[in-house]
């Protein structure tokens, strides 16, 4: 067995197993860390079929930041878990059941002769390619406009996380600005119409006095 | 020799035990997200299975951009589990009946 192959084998079996403690872990800080187990590996089988830069942006960006801020969210929440984890072992069989019959279905299609795909050849690259260079190269060309949308959503996707847990205090004394440009002449100074004055009748007797 | 079916089978292994996980958790919001991400992590292993396999680059952009998408998507959603634990104080999806629908 070539020593690629070994590599595929291990990487594999781990990421499955990892999988499998994810969905299975009682506790939801073990899950994640076993999420993170399993992205390791899946870079280590990107890394064999030769795209370094995604292998390492996803240890980057997912290990990283992602699954940082899904542990964070973890430990801060208080969650129950006999409560969350009612019904999971009643509801264990039937998934087991589906769950492999769509994994041994899709097995069999897809290791069958049906679309030539055991025929393929894996690339063969030489050893000054740059995989980098060459995913620079179409994301500043052809995919000039994806990307800048790509960033549009980050942007968006950070005020939204931002907005929503954002929580204003009561005595809190901030000025709105647009609150204020948009302010009216009558919102400022309010005019009171009132009644005039009525002529009230004084008692006649301090006008007898005073004359 | 590893060939293009090995790493199918792999994804398609791996989009199960997650979809499993979603029918298993249905009450634990933080384990469905997690599961969400591993379905797109299956999805990702087909891209860059394909892109190496036909010699084509294309595949291993689209993965970048799943990568942004699912970032964001993350962060929306855990945004929202924090705001919904603040105010029910519990991440149970049976919790969340407040529109009756």
């Amino acid at each position: 067995m070539e020593f690629k192959t070994i590599l595929f084998y291990i990487f594999s079996a781990v990421t499955v197993l990892a999988a499998l403690r994810v969905i299975t872990a009682r506790n939801p800080v073990h899950a994640a860390l076993f999420l993170v187990l399993a992205f390791f590996n899946v870079a280590g089988l990107w890394m064999l079929l030769q795209a370094e830069f995604l292998a390492l942006a996803l240890i980057m960006v997912y290990v990283g930041a992602v699954m940082v801020l899904f542990l964070f969210v973890v430990m801060m929440l208080d969650i129950n878990i006999e409560r969350v984890r009612q019904g999971f072992w009643k509801n264990l069989p039937l998934g087991a059941l589906v769950g492999g019959l769509m994994a041994v279905e899709m097995s069999m299609v897809l290791s069958g002769r049906y679309f030539g795909l055991a025929n393929l050849p894996p690339q063969n690259l030489p050893a000054n390619y740059s995989n980098t260079k060459e995913l620079a190269r179409l994301l500043y060309t052809d995919y000039a406009y994806p990307f800048e949308i790509a960033s549009v959503i980050l942007l968006v996707a950070i005020i939204a996380a931002v907005m929503l847990t954002l929580r204003t205090r009561k005595d809190n004394k901030a000025m709105h600005a647009s609150d204020q440009i948009a302010v009216k002449s009558k919102d400022r100074m309010r005019l009171v119409k009132m009644a005039p004055e009525v002529e009230v009748s004084v008692p006649t007797a301090k006008e007898g006095e005073q004359a | 020799m590893i060939s293009l079916s090995h790493y199918l089978i792999l994804a398609a292994i791996l989009f199960s035990i997650s979809v499993v996980g979603i029918f298993l958790n249905r009450k634990n919001l933080i384990v469905l997200l997690m599961a969400i991400e591993l379905m797109l992590l299956a999805v990702n292993i087909n891209f860059v299975a394909f892109s190496h396999y036909l010699n084509d680059l294309s595949g291993q952009l689209f993965v970048f951009f799943i990568l942004v998408v699912a970032a964001a998507e993350s962060g929306i959603g855990l945004a929202i589990l924090v705001v919904l634990f603040r105010n029910l104080s519990s991440i149970d999806v049976e919790d969340l009946d407040s529109l009756k629908g």
